[in-house]
């Protein structure tokens, strides 16, 4: 299903996060919105998940308006910079929280919801992983625990906040493939955000840069290096 | 085993931090000198009278009656202190509004009020005449010179305690994780008995032992208001009290050694618990 932003406007305070941003993506895309710290990614990905609401402007999700709908009801899932996993909870019960707490009318059979943990522990390369406890993995580890943990309700958007930015190169640029299969997989539409061009060229379809709460430049990557739309744009993927 | 064969083992032992051995050694010495020192003499002071002694003062149906309310009285109240303290350090956490900072210091005060002043300003209020009183007398639910009364008193006393150790957990609780559980579909409700609660059980422990063994050993502000009839509103520490003016040092002492077991066990237990849970979520 596509995302449709329009003229979507966020201040805090006085200061513009977002300044009258629209972007299309189509079904099955996969997304990278990209710019400095500070030019409102975050801001964009939050209000897209429901996480935060715009001043002004829509979000449509295919020709639904979700604009005013909380995130809980929107169908997507979120991957946060830390991990943000339940740590009182098993890497298992991480994973089925979306299930287990369906009522009971909606929720999968015991087995069932096991069956859906224990592909999705092999989906994200962890199996045997199960029993154990975020504070005993390490960071790659807990964010496929997060990745997975987003998936298990099967959404049909998949928002992802700097993924990678707390992890080290190596395990960063294993993650980074992980994703871009799953994404094709499963036939996701997924949005993520980085600050960092090369990752946002090797793994998007189409790459958005984003400067100061505006968008410079929505196009491919490839596109993007032939015919930067600004000196911002030359200057930032240089 | 000679010494030297033990050394390097216990060389590789040697933790990361240094200063264990010394740190340890000075905690001991002051744990000692403070706590144990004072409380052991208890124990030699009861020891004086022999068993049969011993239980005729600390066993006695009056000794009895006063450990049930004394330990009664102070779990209900830590555990009214339970919910209204955390009630309170959700306030303080999470709304920002004028006078928050007032309403914190609010909080301090059973703290720092010397506990008579609290226990007649209660009694003031609660009493047939009284504020609250008389309002809630003819409603049929007396409150002062009953148990209900000591119940007050206590959750008065214990309050801080639970809002105290509560308040600095919720406040390091990340956004981000009650964020992931609303993504993941789970109503406020789900989210505060899924993640919020379990994250802060232990801080919620802890604050209720600390009510809990400060209520069974609360004198001041309960007197006012206890009424002190034997076996009906007497507490513990009065009937020590009480056998300190007669002059029966071993008998108090011997009430005292009972009332100490039944605390250290209980926050033993506390204590335990909270160690059990944290490994499982270590
Ligand atoms: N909750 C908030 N309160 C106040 N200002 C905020 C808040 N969130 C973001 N901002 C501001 O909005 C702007 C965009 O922030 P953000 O979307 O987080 O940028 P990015 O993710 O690109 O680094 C920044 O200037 C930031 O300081
Ligand atoms: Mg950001």
């Amino acid at each position: 299903m596509s995302i449709r932003v329009e003229e979507v406007s966020k201040r805090f305070s006085t200061y513009p996060a977002l300044a009258g941003v629209s972007l299309e993506i189509v079904d099955g895309e996969f997304v990278a919105l990209l710019g400095p710290s500070g030019s409102g990614k975050t801001t964009l990905l939050r209000i897209i998940a429901g996480l935060d609401f715009p001043d002004s402007g829509v979000i449509r999700f295919g020709d639904r308006d979700v604009t005013d709908d909380p995130a809980a009801k929107r169908g997507i899932g979120f991957v946060f910079q830390h991990y943000a996993l339940f740590g009182h909870m098993s890497v298992a019960r991480n994973i089925a929280f979306g299930l287990d707490i369906l009522p009971r009318r909606a929720r999968p059979a015991r087995a069932e919801i096991e069956a859906r943990v224990d592909e999705l522990l092999k989906l994200v390369q962890l199996e045997g992983y199960g029993e154990r406890y975020p504070a005993q993995l390490s960071g790659g580890q807990r964010q496929r625990v997060a990745l997975a943990r987003a998936l298990a309700r099967n959404p049909r958007f998949l928002l992802l906040d700097e993924p990678f930015g707390a992890l080290d190169t190596k395990v960063r640029r294993e993650l980074r493939d992980a994703l871009r299969i799953i994404h094709d997989e499963i036939g996701l539409t997924s949005i993520f955000v980085t600050h960092d061009h090369e990752e946002a060229f090797a793994l998007a379809d189409r790459v958005a840069i984003l400067n100061a709460g505006r968008i410079e430049q929505f196009a491919a990557p490839a596109e993007i290096l032939e015919r930067p739309a600004s000196p911002f744009v030359t200057s930032f993927v240089a | 085993m000679t010494a030297a064969a033990l050394l390097p083992r216990l060389r590789r032992k040697r933790s990361a931090m240094p200063g264990l051995g010394l740190t340890l050694g000075i905690s001991l010495l002051w744990l000692s000198l403070i706590v144990l020192l004072p409380l052991s003499t208890v124990f030699v002071k009861s020891a004086g009278i022999g068993w049969d002694g011993f239980w005729q003062a600390a066993g006695s149906e009056r000794a009895m009656a006063a450990y049930r309310l004394s330990f009664g009285a102070a779990f209900v109240a830590a555990l009214i202190n339970l919910v209204f303290g955390l009630l309170v350090a959700w306030v303080l956490v999470r709304y920002h509004f004028p006078g928050r900072r007032l309403l914190g210091a609010v909080v301090d005060l059973p703290f720092a009020l010397p506990t008579a002043v609290a226990g007649i300003a209660l009694t003031t209020i609660y009493s047939q005449n009284g504020l609250v009183g008389s309002v809630l007398a003819p409603l049929g639910l007396p409150i002062a010179y009953r148990p209900a009364g000591i119940v007050i008193a206590l959750v008065f006393v214990g309050l801080p305690f639970v809002v105290r150790t509560v308040e600095p957990v919720l406040e390091q609780l990340s956004k981000e994780v009650e964020e992931a559980a609303i993504t993941l579909g789970a109503t406020r409700r789900q989210t505060f008995l899924r993640i919020i609660l379990p994250a802060i059980a232990p801080a919620l422990a802890t604050g209720f032992s600390l009510a809990f063994a400060r209520g069974a050993g609360e004198y001041g502000s309960v007197i006012f208001i206890a009424g002190n009839m034997p076996y009906r509103t007497e507490i513990a520490p009065l009937l020590i009290i009480t056998q300190l003016e007669e002059y029966d040092y071993p008998g108090a002492a011997a009430i005292a050694v009972v009332m100490l077991m039944i605390s250290f066990t209980m926050l033993l237990v506390l204590n335990a618990l909270q160690v059990w849970q944290r490994r499982r979520s270590a």
